[in-house]
């Protein structure tokens, strides 16, 4: 589609007939044949694609449960272990299901990382970028949901701490909160719009996939060099077979990756408390929410103190509201980074001192990820304020500062210059040696 | 080029280990359980894990004989017993020493009557209510799930090995070690009146059942050990299985699954070496 145009050639006639009427293998053509994507890809431009098949596979084995379970509070722990026993193949069917949903945020992050590593969110892909940020919040939202069907503790007792955020919203919050559990405590009417929600959103994070695509293929992928590419005949190889042989056999390993955890360790990313049926009398030691929510969660909890007006008694926001506030914002603010990253230079490959800031926010990212899981006392709760600080810092102060004081390191010309073996001339050190496409 | 972002991922995460060690002393209150559970070799183990279906029939019988009289195992049914090697006839005269109520019949009355394989193991109590008038106020615990529903937290930097090495007997292990494991309190620790010090225990220093099992209390027929160690052993096993009986069957189809996407992705990595040869020239 950036090629600008079709070189479709319909083969026969019916092909030419629906060609005229609805062009659907053209579109096909266009976009998963002839679309020529940058010749120096590499491993991490896999994880699209990755996730696309996730997606697939979320929603085939999710329909699938979705015909064994029951969700009432009173069969929904025993319809899930009947599902592990007397259905055939359950086990595995939830296997696949239950650790696919970490699967899907252990690519999804890896794809966001390299979207930030690469500026894959700069001009002229910003809108692609805030979809990608879009469906990583429907992503959070499903998933949650979907944490809460099976009816355990953890279930039970997740639920009750999330939907308990919306009563820190002053004077409606309540209100909220009892319109969104349909009651005023988690019970079977937050379970029944849970499991409908649950079944919904899958649908609506692949109608904005679609888009996803659709504005990819209009800008055109980035490339690790971060140049665009200027001349189309030599820059760009046509996706298939380049990038879907590569894609194959990136989604075969990382198939592997995820087959290690269904067959061998399928409760290794679940919590042991989910195994003992959801009990409204019986809080446990310590609420964890998934891991995959860790770094919002200790967001959440870093706030541990009222922001008021300075002298004075008067709160302005609470704790638990500022708590609430850092978490979506923590968030939110990922919509703005196109503006937020101010250098011109695309790639972190060029970028020295992006390149340090990068890892230390990986590192903030991990860390919190990790006083997530830890009860918020002591030096746990030093620790979070202290990362909180540095991954707001990251986006709100370094990235726009960055981008004025940084000196780039020279760019190549043009993906050719950097990744074909004509003399490279002004390039320097490994950006300009030799590199053929993965 | 493409070493650079691998590069800084990698850095990332050494960064984050030592960071992770530095702070694993930094918790403060007493940590439960006080000591990390024992590791027992079990036949489940490890990708080519398979049930002792003798050491499973053994576990069924302690659990019968002894654990049963307190805990019930609501998600088994007898016809389940039939996967431990019990046979047909086996099965359906284990059912036939219970009794189950059934009805309501013509006359609407509720009744009991024999126990067939179809029905689930009826547990020793008619409710949570009575579990916990006869025991002091503490439930026992159903057995269906406990094995996968206690595992003391590994901690890092277990859980990272853990992924490696296929560790998941966290919780037979536990529970092996919480047989095994009572002992007199230590001179200056206050436990509270009627509860037993454990030192595996999860939850505390100290929980309200008495050591359940000991040397002999239950007859093998297959000359294994009548020990502690054996017995705990085994119902720990039997306890796995009940909590995922498919353990096996997992463990056999993912070695099949795993061997063709091994062999898929070898003859995927050849071709795409193929195809982009035609890059190079």
């Amino acid at each position: 589609m950036s090629g600008g145009h079709s070189e479709y050639v319909p083969g026969n006639g019916f092909s030419k007939w629906l060609d005229s009427r609805l062009p659907l293998p053209r579109m096909v053509y266009d976009s998963f044949i002839a679309y020529p994507v940058p010749r120096n890809l590499n491993s991490w431009y896999t994880f699209g694609a990755i996730l696309m098949v996730m997606l697939v596979v979320m929603i085939l084995t999710g329909v699938t449960l979705a015909m064994h379970y029951a969700a009432s509070t009173e069969l929904a722990f025993q319809s899930v272990e009947h599902i592990e026993r007397d259905v055939n193949y359950g086990w595995l069917i939830r296997g696949i299901h239950a650790n696919g949903a970490s699967m899907f945020f252990i690519a999804v992050y890896i794809h966001m990382f390299r979207g930030m590593y690469y500026g894959s969110y700069k001009e002229p892909r910003e809108v692609l970028w805030i979809l990608g940020v879009l469906i990583f919040l429907l992503m959070m939202a499903t998933a949650f949901m979907g944490y809460v069907l099976p009816w355990g503790q953890m279930s039970f007792w997740g639920a009750t701490v999330i939907t308990g955020f919306f009563s820190a919203i002053p004077l409606i919050g309540e209100g909220i909160q009892q319109w969104l559990l349909g009651g005023f405590a988690v019970d079977n009417a937050t379970l029944n719009r849970f499991f409908s929600l649950h079944y919904l959103l899958p649908f609506m994070i692949a109608g904005v996939v679609i888009l996803h695509v659709w504005a990819l293929h209009v800008t055109g992928q980035t490339n690790p060099t971060g140049v665009e590419v200027k001349n189309m005949r030599k820059e760009t190889v046509p996706f298939t077979p380049f990038a879907t042989i590569k894609d194959a056999l990136a989604i075969v390993i990382f198939l592997l990756f995820f087959g290690w955890f269904v067959f061998y360790l399928p409760d290794f990313l679940g919590h042991p408390d989910n195994y003992i049926p959801a009990d409204p009398l019986k809080t446990p030691a310590h609420i964890v929410p998934e891991w995959y929510f860790l770094p919002f969660y200790a967001i959440l909890r870093a706030i541990t103190f009222n922001i008021g007006i300075p002298f004075t008694d008067i709160v302005l926001i609470d704790s638990k509201l500022g708590g609430v506030i850092a978490m979506f914002a923590s968030i939110a603010v990922m919509f703005f980074l196109p503006w937020l990253d101010t250098s011109k230079v695309r790639s972190g490959n060029y970028r020295p001192m992006f390149k340090i800031c990068f890892i230390l926010f990986a590192i903030a990212c991990v860390a919190l990820g990790y006083l997530g899981s830890r009860p918020a006392e002591g030096i746990y709760t030093i620790l979070s304020q202290f990362f909180t600080a540095y991954y707001f810092a990251h986006f709100l102060i370094i990235l726009p500062i960055l981008g004025r004081i940084e000196k780039p390191d020279e760019l190549p010309p043009s993906i050719a210059d950097a990744v074909l073996d004509e003399p490279a001339k002004a390039g320097r050190g490994r950006a300009s040696s030799p590199q053929p496409a993965e | 080029m493409k070493l650079q972002f691998p590069r800084i991922a990698g850095l990332a995460l050494a960064a984050l280990l030592t960071m992770g060690t530095g702070s694993a002393f930094a918790a403060g209150a007493e940590h439960y359980p006080i000591k990390e559970p024992k590791h027992v070799d079990w036949s489940f183990s490890g990708p080519m894990g398979t049930w002792d279906l003798g050491q499973l029939q053994r576990g069924y019988k302690v659990y019968a004989e002894v654990c049963a009289a307190c805990h019930s195992i609501d998600l088994v049914a007898f016809r389940n017993l039939g996967e431990l090697g019990f046979s047909e006839a086996q099965v359906k005269a284990i059912a036939a020493e219970f009794e189950v109520e059934d009805g309501p019949n013509s006359d609407g009355e509720m009744f009991d009557r024999t126990a067939v394989p179809a029905d689930k193991i009826p547990g020793p109590y008619a409710n949570s209510q009575e579990a916990a008038v006869a025991n002091n106020g503490a439930v026992p615990p159903d057995f269906s799930l406990l094995a996968k529903a206690r595992a003391p937290e590994r901690g890092f930097p277990n859980f990272v090995f853990d992924i490696f090495t296929m560790y998941a007997e966290n919780g037979p292990d536990y529970i092996y070690s919480l047989l095994t494991g009572y002992e007199e309190a230590p001179e200056g620790r206050e436990i509270p009146e009627g509860t037993h010090y454990n030192p595996y225990f999860i939850a505390g220093p100290a929980l309200a059942m008495a050591s359940p099992l000991s040397d002999g209390i239950v007859s093998y027929d297959d000359g294994s050990p009548e020990t502690l160690d054996q017995y705990s052993k085994d119902v720990s096993a039997f306890m796995m299985w009940a909590a995922e009986p498919s353990l096996d069957e997992r463990k056999s189809l993912g070695f099949r699954v795993m061997i063709f996407l091994l062999i898929f992705s070898v003859l995927l990595y050849l071709t795409k070496k193929k195809v982009f040869q035609s890059l190079k020239k």
